[in-house]
């Protein structure tokens, strides 16, 4: 009991290290492809830790009418919310640290969570900005939930249908592609997922083009107006970590190989091995559904962005769905 | 829908929507505008005070200090204004020269409009490319007059540097560049479904409104009226090589006065640009440049000048107005400068009505605002910001009036 203890506390702190490390990074690359693809320089890869430490460094601004101890609670649980998530994520060949206490469902939930604090965080910073930047926030939320759910539902079920036993764990997901267990039908239908949640991940990290919420042309920076110093340092982390967590469950879902599988590699080599394709594999979906997305597009005006998410996403997510229950019905693929 | 609360958005007067500093007040009732009214006056910089002491060619190179982008169009307002009144006839080279200056200025604002309205829609890449391609018709500004702004090519009676032929290629592999790159930014600009989206249907100034609203350059333009200086009452070389209105139904079907026909309309004002540099270095005729080299004789003809005149220039933004009286002084004795602006901005408070919070920034930009160049007043009374009714105004306009007879 204690060593499982000790071995739980030791991999979440080793989790959260790991998180804010790898966001922080991966906000680097983001930032350094962004510019290169706009004819810039771009600032170096390690700039976003230059960032952290100058905010941490700064004062801390509390606006007069803000409701205190939630304008300071919101990124606290922000930050917390988004590392608990990466604590269910499987990392290369690792399984998760408490994948054993909760599942994609939960996942979900926890995905949401961030994005909450920061409702409830611009809500009670009292700006005008900060009001209507949530008020987008929210809706952006309502917007992107129904697809995401649709793709994960569906591939969970597809599992079920091909008797895997619990489709929804983690574990199960990441050791069993969905693609080894489809056949023609399920493949498009999975291809039609993948597309729905590339355009759901920039969303979910509110970028551009979905960066409605922040805005910084309109609303300068929206829900995030009032926020300065230690407040914003800890959003700008929980925004990395979730980066990181996003892309992670993208990978899960659709990228799920590991090199191990293919070559044998026996401990450490084997597992670092995994880690670096696992980094691969992550920094090609954050490139994808964030770098190439946000250089290649305006804000979305809010009433775009729900038709966009409401419309044709939900409508990709949901043929991609239906293709897979076909795939299944049919007999295509592995069926139990 | 009806009982949803209005709030009150303020924006300004320093907001990274707005580039220059003034102030709007918005009600706002979910996210739909229900009001507007701003503020101007908050970069108020008493140009027009320091030009009342100084002579006129010195008020030449303050007028170039008014806007940091049409240095050349104040300047040449200012300069046509002057000589008028003392009668000095500028060489007709001269007039070349500051046409092609004129136009590369209206490249360069153009794009960097393009550039800033990309940026408004939050379309970064686009900003990035607009302003480097700006560039080349910053180098070309440069070669041809030694600076990038603030040009200080103009004079009171021509220009204070000539081309030379040997200048010419370099001008000429710049259009080149432009006309090649012609395509591609129609591409990006007007074919972009993102742009397409946010700009058609957003912010429309109706044709009636346009001419109500006393509207001038290209925000008229895109409403479908036929009206620029360059053509409507041509100055310098214009008369020469002629110049045709650009109406936003070169490109797109029809007339709509929205956004994007604004974009339309400055991107191939770009093109005729090009055509119009072109045709004035193959007509340009030799010969000196300036009326009188020797500043003496300038300012002493100056000096004995008496009377009053307007200078009109088709600046990047509208007509750009200047109204000049002299008296036998070495100062002017009445010297007002109306940028574009000053005749756009009301045109807000009809474009703006019923858009969206998110369709503030692009509908602000698309007059091209130029606060710096507009403020020309900013009332304080008791130390705080006051407004001046329209009684007072008339008031006021009719001493000036008296002061300025006796």
């Amino acid at each position: 009991m204690i060593a499982m203890l000790t071995a739980a506390v030791l991999g979440c702190i080793g989790i959260t290290v790991y998180g804010l490390l790898f966001g922080l990074v991966l906000q680097g690359v983001d930032r350094k492809c962004a510019a290169r693809m706009q004819a810039r320089y771009g600032p170096p890869l390690h700039q976003p830790f230059i960032d952290i430490a100058k905010l941490l460094c700064k004062d801390n601004i509390i606006p007069k009418n803000a409701v205190k101890s939630v304008f300071n609670a919101a990124p606290i649980i922000a930050l917390a919310a988004s590392i608990t998530i990466l604590l269910y994520l499987p990392v290369g060949n690792l399984m998760p640290v408490l994948g054993g206490w909760g599942d994609v469902i939960l996942v979900l939930y926890l995905l949401t969570v961030p994005g909450l604090a920061m409702v409830a965080g611009g809500l009670a910073s009292g700006s005008p900005y900060a009001t209507v930047g949530s008020q987008r926030e929210m809706v952006t939320m309502i917007a992107y939930e129904l697809p995401l759910a649709i793709a994960v539902i569906a591939m969970a079920w597809r599992l079920n249908a091909a008797g895997v036993a619990d489709p929804f764990s983690l574990v199960t997901l990441a050791q069993t592609p969905v693609w080894s267990v489809v056949g023609i039908p399920g493949i498009i239908g999975m291809l039609l997922l993948m597309i729905a949640i590339t355009w759901v991940t920039p969303a979910e990290l509110s970028r551009v083009p979905c960066d409605t919420p922040e805005a910084e042309t309109e609303l300068c920076g929206g829900l995030l107006v009032e926020y300065s110093g230690r407040n914003l340092a800890l959003f700008t982390l929980s925004g990395a970590v979730k980066t990181v967590a996003m892309a992670t469950l993208a990978v899960v879902l659709f990228l799920p190989w590991n090199i191990t599988w293919f070559v044998p590699l026996a401990g450490a080599a084997g597992i670092i091995a995994d880690l670096v394709f696992f980094a691969v594999k992550v920094l090609l979906v954050v490139f994808f559904s964030v770098s190439l997305i946000r250089v290649g597009m305006a804000r979305f005006r809010i009433n775009h962005l729900v038709t966009f998410y409401w419309g044709y996403i939900t409508l990709i997510g949901f043929a991609g769905m239906i293709l897979l229950v076909l795939d299944a019905v049919l007999g295509m693929g592995v069926v139990a | 829908m009806a009982n949803k609360p209005v709030y009150n958005i303020p924006i300004g007067p320093i907001h990274p929507a707005l580039k220059e500093p003034i102030l709007f007040t918005f009600d706002i009732q979910g996210e739909v505008i229900k009001g507007v009214d701003f503020a101007p006056g908050k970069t108020h910089r008493a140009i027009e005070w320091m030009g009342m002491r100084r002579n006129p060619v010195q008020i030449t190179h303050l007028c170039d200090r008014i806007c940091g982008i049409c240095g050349v169009s104040h300047t040449l307002a200012f300069s046509r204004a002057v000589e008028q009144i003392a009668e000095i006839e500028v060489p007709e080279r001269a007039h070349y020269v500051r046409t092609i200056i004129a136009e590369f200025e209206r490249i360069q604002s153009h794009l960097l409009w393009a550039g800033v309205a990309a940026h408004e829609l939050g379309f970064d890449t686009l900003f990035h490319l607009a302003w480097r391609v700006r560039e080349e018709a910053m180098d070309v500004i440069e070669y041809l007059t030694g600076n990038r702004v603030n040009y200080g090519i103009v004079q009171v009676g021509g220009v204070r540097r000539d081309f030379t032929d040997d200048q010419f290629p370099r001008i000429r592999q710049a259009l080149d560049t432009y006309e090649g790159l012609v395509g591609k930014l129609v591409t990006l600009f007007l074919e972009d479904t993102s742009i397409k989206l946010r700009c058609m249907s957003t912010g429309v100034l109706t044709e009636t409104d346009a001419l109500e609203l006393c509207t001038v350059g290209p925000t008229a333009r895109a409403s479908g009226l036929k009206l620029d200086v360059r053509a409507d009452s041509p100055y310098a070389a214009y008369g020469d090589v002629g110049v045709t209105p650009v109406l936003p139904d070169v490109y797109s079907d029809g007339i709509h006065g929205d956004v994007y026909d604004r974009i339309v309309v400055r991107l191939f004002e770009v093109v005729e640009s090009i055509r119009i540099v072109r045709e004035c270095m193959d007509q340009m005729p030799a010969g000196p440049v300036l009326w009188e080299t020797k500043y003496a004789k300038i300012l002493a003809t100056c000096k004995k000048a008496e009377g009053e005149a307007i200078g009109r220039v088709e600046a990047p933004r509208g007509e750009c107005f200047h109204y000049v009286r002299m008296n036998r002084s070495e100062a002017p004795e009445a010297w007002k400068v109306k940028a574009s602006t000053y005749s756009n901005q009301m045109s807000w408070l009809k474009i703006l009505q019923g858009e969206q919070i998110a369709d503030i920034p692009i509908i602000v930009a698309s007059i091209d605002p130029c606060m710096s160049c507009t403020d020309r007043v900013s009332v304080i009374r008791d130390g705080r910001p006051d407004v001046m009714t329209g009684e007072a105004l008339h008031r006021l306009s009719v001493e000036k009036t008296r002061r300025l007879q006796a």
